[in-house]
């Protein structure tokens, strides 16, 4: 996919969405893909970030990526952990969180996401695990940042449910709900760099990573893809981010498959 | 007031068939070995209640004792999906189940309500969601005074809680520490609540003043199970087990693997059985 065999389409994933955090941030943290680029972001140009899991752990800042939103060493690094009422009571619906970070089984290219049920909501083609606490971040968040690797599977011109709503049918409808927060702003994949258009809301190409072409983003999308007038290209990982990166997914396995021998709660 | 008694014995006294029950724990916590009990015990036509419906419900549901679930994120947390629940939704095996679904931001305002004494719970949420459109307990009211509209569900009054924590001291007055989630909630809105926990020490006297304790006369039975949240953990006693997670996946895809799994760690077991579960994962310390 990339003709730099130095780094692979997931780890410019991963990077290029950690490089979209700010120091000053207080990012609700999604499992998965999210989790990995938040903190990197941590390890890297922004140290003081809050990470915040829906598990009630606020300024969290775990040696190893958790395997579940509730690993004990979010708590043991955390700056205070509360109750989960609580997390989403002040926290969340009090409107302190600048972003949240979602990941997203099927996309559409308006942002909305779903995690509920592949087929028809009650007689399913696969029942899928739901929402969790995606419902209230994608409106409650100030900006959302979504980011999932590309597949047609994935990215599809309808959704089978509307798990979390981004810019719903596109244009202003997210005022015409009286939803004041801006949605999705960024979408990260394995192969690009997406932003919404500003008047249609619907997701376009802005950066490309290297190495990919146009064609490759459309064989992976199940919508007509939008590019940039102006197409950038993504800046290859730096040494620095792709060590980080590659030391905390090493720790992370090691952590993992040990039954949690190596670090006990 | 509380009474200390062996789980089998609290379980007994306080679940009946037919009731609605939650199981609480935000992945930290789980009462494991009260749910184990639960199986053995074999009721039936059970709501069973929970934010986060893991293992231990996947196991109630494949066994056949849900006749409905109440839920807010229906996953294996970390590994994916619950295959022995996607199983009683999907093609209604071993037996059909109701199920009514919120989000997790609209379970912790229903069991706070609970708590709370309120027949509902008020906040922002399921704006442009689709949950609010299958669900018909997801309702909207208008604030009075700014005419917002916002989200109404009804109030979490469960007949029985159980969870897990981390200790009691002899008066049965019980505390609970690390990631909380909803245990207190859930104890202070259901009718009966029933606590496992790790150790009983003699007295909290040196706690800071500001920690999660549930007062004895908030809980009617404590049963004294180390290790009883295996897989999950207990902040400062053990560490998840990860890997239990992961094996469930492919123990839970298969029917009759399952079945033979229950019969060997479930069934034939007990609630002393827990705590040679956790001795590899209990701190060096």
């Amino acid at each position: 996919m990339s003709d730099n065999p130095d780094f692979t389409p997931n780890e410019m994933m991963t990077i290029a969405a950690s490089r979209a955090l700010r120091n000053d941030d207080v990012c609700f943290v999604g499992i998965g893909a999210p989790s990995a680029a938040c903190n990197v972001a941590r390890l890297t140009h922004a140290p003081d970030i809050t990470l915040i899991y829906e598990s009630g752990t606020i300024g969290t800042a775990p040696d190893v990526l958790p395997l579940s939103i509730g690993d004990g060493e979010l708590c043991e690094t955390a700056v205070t952990t509360v109750a989960v009422p609580e997390m989403f009571r002040y926290w969340l619906q009090g409107g302190r969180i600048s972003i949240g970070f979602l990941g997203a089984a099927q996309l559409d290219k308006f942002g909305n996401i779903n995690t509920t049920v592949i087929g028809d909501y009650f007689h399913p083609k696969t029942r899928l695990p739901g929402g969790g606490g995606a419902p209230e971040i994608a409106t409650s968040s100030k900006e959302i940042y979504i980011t999932m690797a590309q597949t047609k599977r994935g990215m599809v011109e309808k959704i089978d449910f509307f798990t979390s709503f981004g810019h719903g049918e596109g244009g202003d409808h997210r005022k015409r709900l009286g939803i004041d927060t801006a949605g999705p702003t960024l979408l990260i994949t394995d192969l690009a760099i997406w932003k919404p258009d500003p008047a249609t809301k619907e997701f376009t190409v802005v950066s490309l990573h290297p190495g990919v072409t146009r064609q490759q983003v459309q064989e992976t999308c199940g919508w007509m893809v939008k590019f940039a007038q102006a197409l950038d290209e993504t800046p290859a990982p730096s040494e620095l981010e792709l060590t980080t990166l590659r030391d905390l997914q090493a720790r992370t396995k090691a952590a993992h498959e040990g039954s949690g021998k190596a670090k006990a709660a | 007031m509380v009474k200390f008694l062996p789980l089998k014995q609290a379980v007994a006294e306080n679940l009946n068939d037919g009731d609605a029950v939650a199981f609480e724990g935000f992945t930290h916590l789980i009462p494991t070995a009260a749910a184990h009990e639960a199986i053995r015990q074999g009721f039936r036509d059970l709501t069973l209640i929970r934010m986060t419906p893991d293992l231990i419900y996947d196991q109630m549901i494949g066994m056949g004792m849900a006749k409905k679930i109440v839920f807010s994120y229906v996953g294996n947390p970390g590994v994916g999906l619950l295959r022995r629940a996607r199983d009683a939704i999907e093609n209604g095996f071993p037996r059909s189940i109701e199920i009514e679904e919120h989000s997790h931001a609209g379970m912790a305002n229903a069991y706070e309500a609970g708590a709370a004494g309120l027949p509902c719970a008020v906040f922002r949420g399921y704006r442009g969601a689709g949950l609010a459109a299958v669900n018909p307990n997801i309702k909207s009211v208008t604030c009075p005074f700014t005419g917002e509209v916002l989200a109404a569900v009804p109030s979490i009054r469960p007949d029985v809680t159980f969870i897990h924590a981390q200790k009691a001291d002899r008066n049965g007055n019980v505390l609970v520490e690390g990631i909380i989630g909803i245990q207190k909630e859930a104890v202070l809105a259901a009718k009966r609540a029933v606590v496992t926990v790790e150790e009983v020490v003699d007295n909290f006297d040196d706690l800071h003043p500001n920690l999660t304790v549930l007062p004895r006369w908030t809980i009617a039975a404590i049963s004294v199970v180390p290790g009883g949240s295996h897989p999950s953990y207990a902040h400062g006693y053990y560490a998840r087990d990860n890997a239990a997670y992961l094996e469930w996946d492919e123990i839970a895809a298969d029917r009759e693997k399952f079945q033979a799994w229950m019969q060997a760690n479930v069934i034939e077991k007990s609630a002393d059985d827990f705590a040679a579960r956790v001795e590899h994962l209990r701190k060096a310390a």
